[in-house]
């Protein structure tokens, strides 16, 4: 029964990180906290909602519009935007929130222009602001509500809608009273998706002027290295978690729409003639544009002038280093994680379905606890294990805790284990049951069946949430913040900090190379939704 | 002195939360004995059979296979530590391997060339000897039934347990491959249980059958005698069409609309009034008169003649199979009488309880 026993482990070894932060609020640290409280707590709290608000209300409005226009009415490129409007999930918010201010800026040279046409005092909406930082972040996210808004419209809505027009509703009618019900609870999964991401933010926002509460966690943790202050300053980003999942819940109601797959048709789209199709489209390409195309563009201008420049990108010797750091990290998580989800996925077969799909449950639960929160708890758990081996003696030189590559790549497989999880999990649930059984029946014990029949069967899912894993690694900024070793470097880190001086022109190489890299899970998304691939 | 059961069951108990699968079964099969365990849907069948493979842990009760003991309180056996074939619906091939390797799969610890001997052995056992280079998905659904079984009858189990093996399967191949599946089983002398929602392969398989309902098995016998002389309304129901007439004079003269029964009642027990008499529908004619009692009430073609329900004048209804071509309208009214030789067999409408023996 060693199989389950391993599941719960890891389910475990996920959850006693937030288990440690939650404990650490038992012992208060009070004095920070009332200083906190008189000096900037109230304004990151504010700050905080205001922002999740915004961001939620914008890529909301967004994404499921450009969801409703590109299932519901054909015009020139709709099927091409179909799957090409959620490219922006791999343009880091960090990234288009520097290329943002540093075009558009008080000091780039779009405000420049403006001051030489209407005067220098000729007013500009401001950029480096909280409006702008919701519009960086409404800009990258609201691919999250757009694909789950379309998958809901294409998979279900399409029958009701059109019973709906039947019964004699206009189509605005039909989508005010059937499809926004309809819809609600995939609206709802991606609002809560984007506050998760907008939440465990703190580079974007630090570019902007936003003082949240994810901000404080990494001021405290990095200014004083007060373990304790941080890590329930980190409780209070957990708690605004739980809250954002509570909404989702309370938003999505009862209302689990799941219809009879096989009876489910998507919408039959209408066709917009003239100007009507004409501003659709440029409705989506503009988004496009301005969320992707335009600062991927600037990003490229910008490593080719440093490149042929006389000044060169500085450290760009040391780009070999970065990358391998960053492939180095990535590599680990993907292989703890991947080790994990089979071990997970694999589990329920072997023994009792329910503690195993508990674990399941729980592992899952890492991607929705936020940067900060997974860090300060990992960091909790192993001074918490650092203590424990010395009293028995096996004191290690140096801390485990804060100054190793251990730490970073526990903290980035708690985080990341979900989606590795999930992909590994449906490509096992494609093994059938008796498969198995067979399998066993024969002779097989169980590290045999999955090594010699499961693996091979679900290879290209267990290929595929390695991928995604990895990705999701290779692009983390936050966390590796938090708990990189002194003088360890990602791409990631060296374009915050670069960006962090306002070294624009230099950070575009690795913001670039990030971006490749994360391009790779889109188009494997884009290939699944866009079933004529390769067709135009 | 004799050889061991190939399996032996007692008191076994399965259940799933609250749910009770399997309700005290008790079970032995003898030597090269196939037997057929049949049900309607949710008795428990395919839950014994899974308890028996060890796929799925029983609550109480002992399993043996060929003697050895691989289930009761403290001793629970893996699967693949049970000497047991396992075939299923859905055949469950290894999609990624070739036939061979599939057929190859269970043997181990044996030098390749008695694996490869073996394999071809049970490749050419099932009619398959050219096939086994080809991948599961290049062959036919009776082929893939095939080669699950050569995988499972190689390692020579001492027990091989099928679950609705032939259901998804057209009628014509089913009846080809049921043939040759226990032609298979003979000529290995593999004793096996066939798990199977249909009566009708029940009764063509089977050494005995087994017919379970809620978790028990009602009634164990070979075929004739579970189709002929069923234990209760349910059984003779479910192994085949038949109609039920109350029994009147038990006292003096023991009779049902059809004319006298020629079975002893016991006559000082009260259980009569849970009796009923059963007649299959070969075992009456329907003959048209004008003055008939019996009235056609419904009819319904099935191929090679027609099922027609009359109605009695006590309100009862019996079906009858007629072969004619032209069968008798609705309303006719003609003379119901037993087909020479067959007799009205007494029933309980429920099975005697508790604890009568079941065997």
């Amino acid at each position: 029964m060693g199989w389950p026993a391993a599941a719960l482990v890891f389910a475990a070894l996920v959850v006693v990180p937030v288990g440690f932060l939650a404990v650490s609020v038992l012992s208060p640290s009070v004095d920070v906290w009332q200083q906190q409280w008189a000096t900037r707590l109230p304004r990151q709290l504010v700050d905080t909602a205001v922002l999740l608000i915004g961001v939620s209300i914008g890529s909301v409005g967004l994404g499921s519009s450009l969801a409703w226009l590109v299932s519901a009415y054909r015009f020139p490129g709709s099927s091409v935007f179909g799957w090409i409007l959620i490219a922006p999930l791999a343009m880091p918010s960090y990234v288009l929130g520097f290329v943002t201010l540093s075009v558009i800026g008080f000091t780039g040279p779009v405000q420049g222009a403006w001051r030489e046409l209407f005067g220098a005092d000729a007013w500009f909406p401001p950029v480096r602001s909280m409006g702008g930082a919701i519009v960086v972040f409404t800009l990258v996210l609201y691919p999250y509500v757009f694909l789950l808004a379309r998958a809901a419209l294409a998979e279900q809505a399409g029958s009701a809608y059109q019973v709906a027009r039947s019964l004699g509703a206009g189509p605005t009618e039909a989508a005010r009273r059937v499809m926004l019900p309809l819809l609600r609870p995939a609206i709802a999964a991606g609002a809560a998706v984007v506050m998760m991401e907008t939440l465990t933010d703190f580079a974007t926002v630090q570019y902007f002027g936003v003082d949240t509460i994810s901000v404080g966690v990494f001021r405290i943790w990095r200014g004083t290295f007060d373990r304790d202050a941080a890590s329930e300053f980190a409780t209070l980003v957990l708690v605004v978690a739980l809250m954002v999942i509570g909404l989702e819940r309370a938003l999505r109601g009862r209302a689990r729409f799941g219809q009879a797959a096989g009876a489910a048709a998507g919408i039959e789209p209408r066709s917009l003639r003239g100007w009507r199709g004409v501003a659709a489209c440029a409705a989506c390409a503009l988004v496009l544009v301005l969320s992707f195309g335009a600062p991927t563009l600037q990003l490229i201008v910008w490593a080719v002038q440093e490149a042929t420049g006389p000044r060169g990108t500085p450290l760009v010797e040391r780009f070999v280093d970065f990358l391998t750091n960053s492939v180095i990290l990535a590599s680990l998580t993907a292989a703890v994680c991947v080790i994990a989800a089979v071990v997970i996925t694999n589990a329920s077969r072997f023994g009792q379905a329910r503690t195993t799909g508990a674990a399941a449950r729980l592992t899952a639960f890492g991607y929705a606890v936020p940067g900060p929160v997974v860090a300060m708890g990992v960091v909790l758990t192993l001074v918490a294990l650092d203590n424990a081996l010395e009293s028995i003696g096996l004191g290690l030189p140096g801390a485990v805790a804060t100054g190793s590559l251990i730490g970073l790549v526990y903290a980035y497989s708690v985080r990341f284990l979900a989606p590795g999880l999930n992909a590994i999990e449906s490509g096992m649930a494609q093994v059938p049951e008796e498969v198995t059984a067979s399998a066993r029946s024969l002779g097989a014990r169980p590290w045999s069946v999955v090594g010699r029949i499961h693996v091979p069967l679900a290879r290209s899912s267990v290929i595929t949430g390695a991928v995604l894993v990895a990705v999701d690694a290779l692009k983390e900024l936050p966390i590796a913040l938090l708990l990189r070793p002194i003088g360890f470097n990602t791409l990631p880190i060296w374009t915050y900090n670069l960006a962090s001086e306002s070294r624009f022109e230099q950070a575009a190489l690795p913001a670039i190379a990030i971006i490749v890299v994360a391009m790779v899970p889109v188009a494997l998304l884009s290939r699944q939704l866009n079933p004529r691939a390769g067709t135009p | 002195m004799s050889t061991a059961a190939p399996l032996e069951i007692q008191a076994l108990v399965t259940s799933f939360g609250s749910v009770i699968a399997v309700d005290g079964v008790d079970l032995t099969l003898g030597s090269n004995e196939l037997l057929a365990l049949v049900g309607p849907s949710g008795c428990g069948k395919s839950t014994l059979l899974r308890t028996i493979a060890g796929l799925v842990a029983a609550d109480a009760g002992t399993i043996r296979l060929g003697g050895e003991l691989v289930e009761d309180g403290s001793v629970r056996l893996p699967p693949e530590r049970r000497p047991a074939g396992l075939v299923f619906q859905e055949h469950a091939l290894f999609p990624h391997l070739s036939v061979r390797d599939n057929v190859g799969f269970g043997l181990r610890d044996m030098p390749r060339s008695e694996i490869d001997d073996r394999v071809a052995e049970m490749l050419s056992l099932i009619g398959l000897g050219e096939h086994g280079a080809r991948y599961p998905h290049e062959l036919s659904g009776g082929e893939r039934q095939r080669v699950a079984l050569a995988r499972a009858l190689a390692p020579r189990p001492a027990l091989m347990l099928f679950d609705e093996p032939f259901a998804s399967l057209d009628h014509n191949l089913r009846v080809q491959l049921r043939h040759d599946v226990v032609a298979a089983l003979k000529a290995t002398g593999t004793p096996a249980v066939f798990v199977t929602h249909d009566q009708r392969e029940a009764l063509t398989i089977g050494d005995r059958i087994a017919v379970m309902r809620a978790g028990r098995i009602v009634q164990i016998d070979s075929a004739p005698v579970v189709f002929h002389r069923p234990i209760d309304q349910f059984v003779a129901s479910f192994m085949g069409e038949a109609s039920f007439l109350p029994i009147v004079d038990v006292a003096t003269r023991p009779h049902t609309a059809l004319g006298p029964l020629d079975v002893d009642l016991d006559r000082t027990t009260t259980e009569h009034a849970t009796m009923s008499a059963m007649i299959r529908p070969d075992d009456v004619q329907f003959t048209p008169t004008v003055s008939g009692e019996a009235e056609v009430i419904s009819r319904h073609y099935f191929g090679s003649g027609w099922l027609v329900t009359v109605q009695l004048p006590d309100a009862s209804t019996v079906m009858v199979v007629t072969s004619h071509l032209e069968p008798p309208e609705i309303g006719e009214r003609g003379d119901l009488a037993l087909v020479p030789g067959h007799s009205q067999v007494v029933v309980p409408r429920h099975r005697p309880e508790p604890d009568s023996p079941t065997s």
